[in-house]
């Protein structure tokens, strides 16, 4: 009887979940008309304006991973190190951008950075274009601090330091080859997961008028008719594959991490 | 001594510096600013106009919609998510399910976005398949029937999507704190089923129940780009109606800007809130 509940519990959500994928994917297909076809697929993949913007976007995640890497990982290693009591503020901190809607956070950036304000980041390209990789380093802040905070509980960080240290090694040295290295497994899971969210981002993209992958896929959505159904196929696919590459990271983290001392 | 001291403690921040520098500057800045400019008029003098205008009735009735929204998507993600957790963890199901499950919900729930609006589109818009299909297999055409993508129904059953994994992926491992000992317990003492779950599992589970509820809320609450795309930002969500004010000032009140992205604030910070402390609560049994 339990299982009978079960069981039909998990394939009302089979059902519930498969249908818009099944739906999109098979309305990916129906560009030509009576049969299936990839013409969709070929449609967004010879449109300029979806290379362009899906290439900024993924460049635009790549610096956003390095930032956060930079920021959190020096942080995470310090507080444990130096100032465990500290943690807790640190903690409260990365979650903050869970708890404030991202178009308010936006918002707050076009105020504050503004071409008559004492840093004009949004007046410029550039500037603009750093704004906008600052905020989704912020936008994956909670993850990235996740992560590398997990990776780092995993390792005797303060004999590791301190041996570094003994044989001659300054912070620099100790960070980007004592700490980074053996965290590196976290960190991948925090980028994947940070790649994720910023590749298809739109309220951040569009309200600092970037031209990033996410306002593309609301252009397409209003003016193609099957290409918005290959798009989504695709963004699915590359979600799944970021998501594969964390369960794969997390796997050989942990394979690592039985071997004996 | 003294002086070792001194020179010590600024040496032991500089490490936190940075981040801090970041957090200040981008995060807790812009915050700020807008809170702050909630409560000042042009001239820069505090004033609580900005708040008494939310009353309006076009603004009110965007936060209520955003608000009802958020609370019935939260709710229905809650129950079958909750429902799909218990029956992958508990149902006697093969445990190859619940990996299945675990990592089909880390998918779906970062699955949301523009890509949710166009499968939604594609699955229930006008030639979409389950659209078309219910109307040639068994002739039931649900738009004439008043169904309609663009309304709160319509708009809810999309956030159901990525909420449900959500929730799979906060509560189980709630469920998997319930300890065998307590169900065998309940047994024992001659407990049906359902007993055990009225009286033992539910009351344990209950704060995180409601906690994740509150974020649930919270995350559907401030979701904006399903609905744009869904709907071209016709429906007057408050996230949708802020939108459309920091793209064209559209309440021709900049003020009122500071003052809606104030009231959001507000409703994600309280339910956060709550999340919080019902997640402290929920630690005292489950470990």
């Amino acid at each position: 009887m339990r299982r009978f509940w079960s069981w039909s519990i998990v394939g009302l959500g089979v059902v519930y979940f498969f249908l818009p994928l099944v739906g999109m994917l098979e309305f990916s297909l129906k560009m030509r008309r009576g049969a299936y076809s990839l013409d969709a697929y070929a449609s967004v993949l010879a449109d300029a304006r979806f290379r362009a913007t899906f290439g900024y976007s993924a460049v635009m995640a790549a610096l956003t991973i390095v930032l956060g890497v930079l920021i959190v990982v020096p942080t995470v290693f310090w507080v444990r190190l130096k100032l465990p009591k500290l943690r807790p503020v640190i903690e409260f901190i990365t979650l903050l951008p869970l708890v404030i809607p991202p178009i308010v956070i936006v918002f707050g950036y076009i105020r504050l950075f503004n071409t008559s304000s004492w840093l004009p980041l949004t007046g410029s390209t550039l500037g603009s274009d750093i704004l906008l990789m600052i905020g989704y380093s912020v936008l994956s802040l909670p993850y990235m601090y996740r992560a590398v905070d997990t990776g780092l509980a995993a390792i005797d960080v303060r004999t590791l330091t301190e041996a570094a240290q003994s044989l001659g090694a300054g912070w620099a040295t100790v960070l980007a080859r004592v700490i980074l290295p053996n965290v590196l497994v976290a960190v991948l899971s925090g980028a994947f997961l940070t790649f994720a969210i910023v590749i298809g981002e739109y309220v951040f993209a569009a309200l600092l008028d970037r031209p990033a992958f996410g306002p593309y896929l609301v252009w397409a959505g209003g003016n193609k008719a099957y290409e918005p159904a290959a798009l989504a196929v695709m963004t699915f696919a590359l979600t799944w594959a970021c998501m594969a590459l964390i369960q794969l990271a997390t796997r050989f983290s942990r394979h690592t991490r039985m071997q004996p001392k | 001594m003294p002086r070792a001291h001194l020179r010590h403690l600024p040496m032991t921040w500089v490490g936190v510096a940075p981040f801090l520098i970041f957090a200040v500057l981008f995060l807790l800045l812009p915050t700020a600013n807008i809170i702050t400019g909630a409560f000042v008029d042009d001239k820069g003098a505090f004033t609580l106009v900005n708040l008494v205008n939310l009353f309006k009735p076009e603004v009110l009735n965007a936060f209520a919609l955003s608000i009802r929204l958020s609370l019935a998507s939260a709710v229905i993600g809650c129950v079958f998510g909750f429902a799909i957790a218990v029956a992958v963890s508990l149902g006697g199901l093969p445990p190859v399910l619940r990996g299945l499950a675990m990592t089909f919900s880390g998918v779906t729930s970062n699955f949301a976005g523009v890509p949710l609006a166009f499968a939604y589109v594609a699955t229930l818009g006008r030639v979409g398949i389950v659209t078309v299909l219910l109307r040639e297999w068994f002739g039931i055409n649900i738009y004439a029937l008043g169904f309609n993508m663009i309304s709160f129904w319509g708009l809810t059953m999309a956030y159901v999507f990525f909420q449900i994994p959500l929730m799979v992926l906060i509560i189980t491992p709630a469920i998997d704190g319930l300890r065998r000992e307590w169900r065998e317990a309940a047994e024992v003492l001659g407990a049906t089923p359902l007993q055990y779950w009225r009286m033992v599992a539910l009351p344990v589970l209950w704060p995180s129940l409601l906690g994740t509820l509150a974020l649930l809320f919270a995350n559907a609450f401030g979701a904006v780009a399903t609905a744009i795309a869904l709907t071209g930002s016709l429906l007057s969500i408050a996230p949708i109606l802020l939108f459309n004010q920091i793209r064209g000032d559209v309440l021709q009140d900049p003020h009122l800007g500071y003052a809606l992205a104030f009231g959001m604030i507000v409703v994600t910070g309280l339910s956060n809130l709550l999340y919080v402390s019902m997640r402290a609560r929920s630690e005292r049994w489950i470990k």
